[in-house]
C-alpha cells in the first residue's frame, strides 16, 4: 500500500491580484480552506487555501513585516473575516476593507500580537526583559 | 421594529462546556444578528513548536483537544510525513483508522448527549454517556489511555493490538453498536427531539459551502464532503461514502452524526478484517525540509495541520486550522433570524470544540 499525499500546489501572487486572483477561484467554484500566515525576518509569508473536490491549491502572499497592510478577501468569501481578524490580532498587521472587522478584539488575549516575532526575535525579547528585572534597584516598587 | 437590546451570550454559559462569547442582538425574542468572540484560553500551541522538537510535538498536538485528541496526532504525524516522504506500515495505518474511527464514535456520543442536554431531555443525555463509557474501556484496553491515547507516533503507531485482544474488541464493538441504535433510534424518530430540531438553524447548501462549514455542518446541507476521501491511513482501502443529509437544519446535523457513528462502527469492522501482520513503524531520520498540510476528517470536520520545516529539529512554522474555528462564519449565518430559546440548540449543532480553537 503507497500512502497517498495530495498535490498541493501553491502559486505565488502579488497584492495587487489578490483579490482578483480569490474572485477567479470562487468563479471557479473553490471553497475557502483556511489563510495561515508565517512569521518571517523581513516578511510575514501569507498563504490562502482553497479546496475543490478534494484538490486544494494555494496562494502565496509575500508582506514586508515593516508596511504589512493586506487588502481582505470578505468581498469574495465573507466567512475569511475570522482568518483576517486572526491576522490583524495575532500578528498585527492591517486588513483593508474588512466587512467584519473586530479591530483588534475577536481575540482576547493578555498580549498584543503575539505571533508578531520570529523565533530570534523572541529569544532576544524574553533575554531583555530577564535583564531589565535583574537590574531594577531592589527597592523598585516598594510601598512607603 | 421592535427595541433592539443585546444580550451577551457566553463565555460562561449552561449549555457551553468550554467558553465562547456571542453578542445576541435582539428584537423581542428574535435574533438580529450574533457577533462572537474567542481566545478567552487561547493556548499559542503552535508557537510551541520553536521550543520543542519536532518529534515530541506530537504530543503537543494531541493535547489540543480532550475529544479528538488521537486524530489530532494523526494530523501532525501524517504533516510531517508528507514533508519527509515517510512510508508508514500498512499495519499501522490501519490502526490509526480503528482508534480514528472509535474517537469520531466517542466524540459523537458526546455531542449525543450534550444535544439531548440542550433541549432538556436528562434521560437521553445520560443514556449517551453510558454508552460512551463502553467505548472509553475499548479505547482504555487498548491504547492504556481514555481521554489521552498516546498511540501516535511519526513514522507508524506506538502499540499493537494482537489478534485475541482484535477479537475481543470486534466482540464488544457488537454490544456498543447494539445500544447506540436504540439512542441514535431515539434521536430520529422522537417527536420531542424533532419539536427542537427540525427547521430550526437552517442553512442552504450554496451558503454553507461558500462560508467555509465543514464536516457534519457542510454535509446535512447537501454537500459531499469528507476528508477521508483522500484516502490518508487505510482510508482508501476501505468501502465508505460520506453521510449526507439535505435539509440543512439542526435535525439534518443530528442525523449525520447518527448515522456516522453506524459508519465508524462499520468501517472499524472492514479495518479488523483486512488489517495485515507486519511493523507498526518505522525507524525516522534526519529533519523536515519543506511544508505539508494535512487534512484530516475530524468529528467535527476537516482539520489542517500545516507544518514547515527548514532543516533543523525546530518547525518554523505549525499551524492548525481546526473544524470549529471554520464553522464560526457559519454558525453567525444560522443564528440571524433565529428565536432567543433555539440558541442553545444551534450553537450545539455546530459541535463547538472551543478546546481546539484556542489551540
Amino acid at each position: 500500500m503507497t500512502v497517498r499525499f495530495e498535490e498541493q500546489p501553491i502559486q505565488d501572487i502579488e497584492k495587487k491580484d489578490l483579490v482578483a486572483q480569490v474572485a477567479q477561484l470562487r468563479k471557479d467554484g473553490y471553497r475557502l480552506g483556511q489563510i495561515c500566515a508565517t512569521t518571517l525576518t523581513e516578511n510575514f509569508e501569507i498563504t490562502y487555501c482553497f479546496d475543490k473536490d478534494y484538490k486544494m491549491v494555494s496562494l502565496r502572499l509575500m508582506v514586508p513585516r515593516a508596511d504589512a497592510v493586506v487588502p481582505s478577501i470578505t468581498g469574495e468569501y465573507f466567512a475569511a473575516f475570522t482568518y483576517e481578524n486572526e491576522l490583524q490580532d495575532l500578528f498585527g498587521m492591517k486588513v483593508t476593507d474588512l466587512k467584519l472587522d473586530f479591530g483588534g478584539k475577536f481575540y482576547q488575549l493578555a498580549k498584543k500580537t503575539p505571533f508578531n516575532e520570529t523565533k530570534a526575535e523572541a529569544v532576544a525579547n524574553a533575554a531583555a526583559a530577564t535583564q531589565a528585572i535583574q537590574t531594577k534597584p531592589a527597592n523598585a516598587g516598594e510601598v512607603k | 421594529m421592535g427595541k433592539q437590546t443585546i444580550v451577551p451570550f457566553g463565555p460562561q454559559h449552561p449549555v457551553l462546556p468550554e467558553p465562547i462569547h456571542l453578542d445576541l442582538v435582539l428584537e423581542d425574542e428574535k435574533v438580529i444578528q450574533a457577533i462572537p468572540s474567542i481566545g478567552f484560553i487561547h493556548r499559542g500551541l503552535e508557537r510551541l513548536a520553536e521550543k520543542k522538537e519536532f518529534t515530541d510535538m506530537v504530543y503537543v498536538g494531541e493535547r489540543i483537544c480532550g475529544i479528538c485528541s488521537f486524530i489530532h496526532s494523526h494530523a501532525f504525524c501524517h504533516a510531517v510525513e508528507g514533508v519527509m516522504k515517510i512510508e508508514v506500515p500498512e499495519r499501522a495505518q490501519y490502526l490509526r483508522v480503528v482508534w480514528g474511527e472509535m474517537s469520531r464514535i466517542h466524540s459523537h456520543l458526546l455531542w449525543l448527549g450534550l444535544m439531548a442536554d440542550s433541549f432538556g431531555f436528562e434521560n437521553l443525555f445520560m443514556h449517551s454517556w453510558r454508552v460512551r463509557e463502553r467505548l472509553l474501556d475499548l479505547v482504555e484496553a487498548t491504547t492504556g489511555g481514555r481521554v489521552i491515547f498516546g498511540s501516535c507516533k511519526i513514522g507508524g503507531v506506538r502499540r499493537d493490538i494482537n489478534e485475541e485482544a482484535m477479537g475481543g474488541v470486534s466482540k464488544e464493538l457488537v454490544e456498543i453498536e447494539k445500544m447506540s441504535s436504540e439512542i441514535t433510534s431515539i434521536f430520529e424518530k422522537d417527536s420531542s427531539v424533532k419539536k427542537r430540531t427540525v427547521g430550526v438553524g437552517v442553512i442552504t447548501k450554496e451558503d454553507a459551502y461558500l462560508l467555509g462549514a465543514v464536516g457534519p455542518v457542510l454535509r446535512a446541507s447537501g454537500n459531499v464532503s469528507d476528508m477521508r476521501m483522500l484516502g490518508y491511513g487505510a482510508y482508501g482501502q476501505l468501502q465508505f461514502q460520506p453521510v449526507v443529509e439535505t435539509a440543512g437544519d439542526c435535525y439534518a446535523r443530528t442525523q449525520v452524526r447518527c448515522r456516522e457513528v453506524h459508519q465508524s462502527f462499520g468501517l472499524i469492522r472492514q479495518a479488523i478484517e483486512r488489517i495485515p501482520a507486519g511493523p507498526i513503524d518505522v525507524k525516522v531520520t534526519g529533519t523536515p525540509t519543506g511544508e505539508f498540510s494535512a487534512r484530516l476528517e475530524q468529528p467535527r470536520g476537516e482539520v489542517f495541520h500545516y507544518v514547515k520545516g527548514n532543516g533543523t529539529k525546530f518547525l518554523e512554522r505549525y499551524r492548525v486550522r481546526t473544524p470549529t474555528f471554520a464553522n464560526v462564519p457559519p454558525l453567525v449565518h444560522m443564528l440571524a433570524g433565529c428565536q432567543l430559546a433555539d440558541v442553545p440548540v444551534i450553537v450545539l449543532t455546530i459541535d463547538p470544540c472551543i478546546s481546539c480553537t484556542e489551540r
